[in-house]
């Protein structure tokens, strides 16, 4: 079988299942950005530009909107690379299932990322499109915003897809929340420029991925980035992808082939 | 696709000499050696951790051999899992249903991983759905079948690909008596049909039932090979006479019966003696003024042979 066949064949499967829930999901897709932004944009935000005239220069939904979609992509990347994951490796065993075919364990991963890179569009395209008609990001280079925001979540999926395949429950992904998830939702420049937090958490923000993905959907939002700058800032979150990739590989090997 | 030459020229779809499985210090499979030859139905039969499901596993080429020979279809499976895979169909321990689909998509996203188009895929679905009588509930989600019908389910799945090769880890552990013979049943029609069958049990009716030939395995290694006849005929007597005694009289039997058996084992509810004529061994015991609760006279099973092997039950 051909290396896309079996990538394919693990995407169809996702699709399958996901065919039952797929109109809860998007609804959930367009109504949280539709919140979020009439409450922190319009809300919080009035309150923001009255009283400094904005944020680096830009009214407070415009510095806002553009990072939100990457750090939803975030979320939605680490969601699906641990429950769903973990059930396929221990409580439903749907891939020793798959295992027993043709289809391979780098078939498996390669699947999963292009899933999670599916789930992603849905999440960022709606959101984009909700922060359109708040009457944000009107050219077309504003659209780059869901790639970077999809490259984003890619440097979360991998990663905890590899720690997902080490655990023996699901205890540790309420941490992974807590600890990694919520802290960088926050304090990841989405909300308010990285330069306003103690230089300890600056370097923290910097050296994680959220930060860069910001920058860049706010850079192509707001048409404020060169080339050159964003390519810099994809680094980050494509190293952490490509390790978090090569650990899945070996842990999940581990875990599947013995 | 890839390289298909067989490192072995022998004409057996399995071939394993001194294979060998070893998770860390513990040593799962210790040196076996079998063989299974084209449409025989073979049987892995020990009590659990015997080493039956690591072997299935090595087969299944899911986990790699540790050392000694391993080939199916005269292939290697470090080299060629997938293509050794897409001739074989798993019927693993646990049943590994998606329980998130419905009956017949479990079958249909499975045919997708053989490759097959979504159109066989269907075809094949409402095939194998009637073949394991299963066409009523082809609409229904998998965690409202029953454990037979989910067994049922999971040998349908298994055969979405034609395999030439049929791979059953406890096919019927934990199914009621009728399920057990519906798919004892279904088994026996694909072995007709020309399937090869390789299975582990601990049931030896189940053994019995299914195995041309069949291995005895014991902690990890095997005891002894040959048709289910052959094993009784070699390790066991014709018949064996089984005798109740009350729980304080059995102990003290020691050695009063020994020249009325050619054996004699004393397990923990009863005495079994092997004998070639139970009548008579009966009436030897009565006149040595025993009396027994209860006594059975039976033919020997492979439960025997396996408690002469290794001086334990099947199951405990």
């Amino acid at each position: 079988m051909s290396l896309m066949a079996g990538t394919l064949h693990v995407v169809e499967h996702n699709a399958l299942v996901f065919r039952r829930i797929w109109r809860g999901s998007i609804a959930v897709s367009f109504f949280t950005p539709l919140f979020f932004l009439a409450a922190m944009g319009i809300g919080l935000g009035g309150l923001v530009n009255r009283n400094s005239g904005g944020v680096n220069g830009v009214p407070y939904l415009d510095f806002l909107a553009p990072g939100l979609i990457a750090a939803a992509c975030m979320q939605t990347a680490a969601i699906e690379a641990t429950y769903p994951i973990l059930a396929k490796i221990m409580w439903d065993k749907t891939y020793e299932a798959a295992l027993a075919t043709p289809v391979t364990i780098p078939d498996l991963i390669r699947g999963e990322v292009v899933w999670s890179i599916l789930r992603m569009s849905i999440v960022a395209t709606t959101f984009w499109i909700v922060m359109f008609l708040f009457g944000v990001g009107h050219s077309l280079s504003a659209l780059l915003a869901i790639p970077a925001s999809i490259l984003t979540g890619l440097a979360f999926a991998t990663p905890i897809m590899a720690f997902t395949a080490t655990r023996r429950n699901d205890a540790g992904f309420a941490a992974i929340n807590r600890f990694v998830i919520i802290p960088l939702y926050l304090l990841g420049g989405t909300f308010f420029p990285i330069a306003k937090l103690p230089l300890a958490l600056q370097a923290v923000a910097w050296a994680t991925p959220l930060s860069h993905g910001v920058v860049l959907t706010r850079g192509a939002v707001l048409g404020n980035i060169s080339a050159p700058e964003a390519a810099l800032h994809a680094l980050v979150p494509l190293a952490y992808f490509a390790a978090g990739l090569l650990m899945a590989r070996s842990l999940l090997m581990k875990r599947l082939a013995k | 696709m890839d390289n298909r030459s067989p490192v072995s020229d022998s004409p057996s779809l399995i071939l394993a000499r001194q294979l060998t499985k070893r998770f860390g210090d513990l040593t799962a499979v210790d040196g076996v050696d079998f063989e299974v030859a084209k449409g025989e139905a073979f049987g892995f039969l020990g009590p659990n951790g015997a080493g039956k499901t690591s072997t299935m596993r090595m087969i299944g080429g899911v986990s790699p051999v540790t050392s000694g020979l391993l080939t199916i279809f005269g292939l290697d499976p470090a080299k060629h899992g997938p293509t050794i895979r897409a001739r074989l169909g798993v019927v693993p321990q646990a049943d590994t249903l998606d329980m998130e689909l419905t009956v017949r998509e479990n079958l249909m996203i499975y045919s997708r991983y053989f490759d097959l188009s979504w159109r066989e895929g269907a075809r094949r679905a409402d095939e194998l759905l009637e073949f394991v009588q299963l066409k009523e509930r082809s609409r229904d989600k998998v965690d409202e079948l029953s454990g037979g019908m989910k067994r049922r389910l999971t040998i349908a799945r298994a055969l979405i690909n034609s395999p030439e090769l049929l791979l059953l880890d406890e096919p019927t552990t934990g199914l009621d008596p009728q399920a057990r013979h519906l798919v004892w049943d279904r088994l026996y029609r694909l072995k007709q049909r020309g399937v090869t069958l390789v299975l582990t049990t601990h049931y030896m009716d189940e053994a019995e039932q299914l195995c041309d030939r069949l291995v005895v395995m014991d902690k990890a290694r095997i005891a002894a090979e040959g048709s289910p006849r052959e094993l009784i005929d070699r390790y066991s007597t014709r018949e064996v006479l089984e005798l109740r005694f009350p729980i304080d009289q059995q102990p003290v039997l020691d050695g009063e019966l020994n020249d009325v058996a050619e054996r004699i084992e004393v397990l923990p509810d009863r005495v079994l003696l092997y004998t070639s004529d139970g009548d008579q061994a009966i009436a030897a015991v009565h006149k040595r003024g025993l009396r027994p609760e209860t006594a059975l006279v039976r033919r020997s099973t492979l439960e025997d042979v396996f408690l002469r092997l290794t001086g334990r039950s099947l199951v405990d």
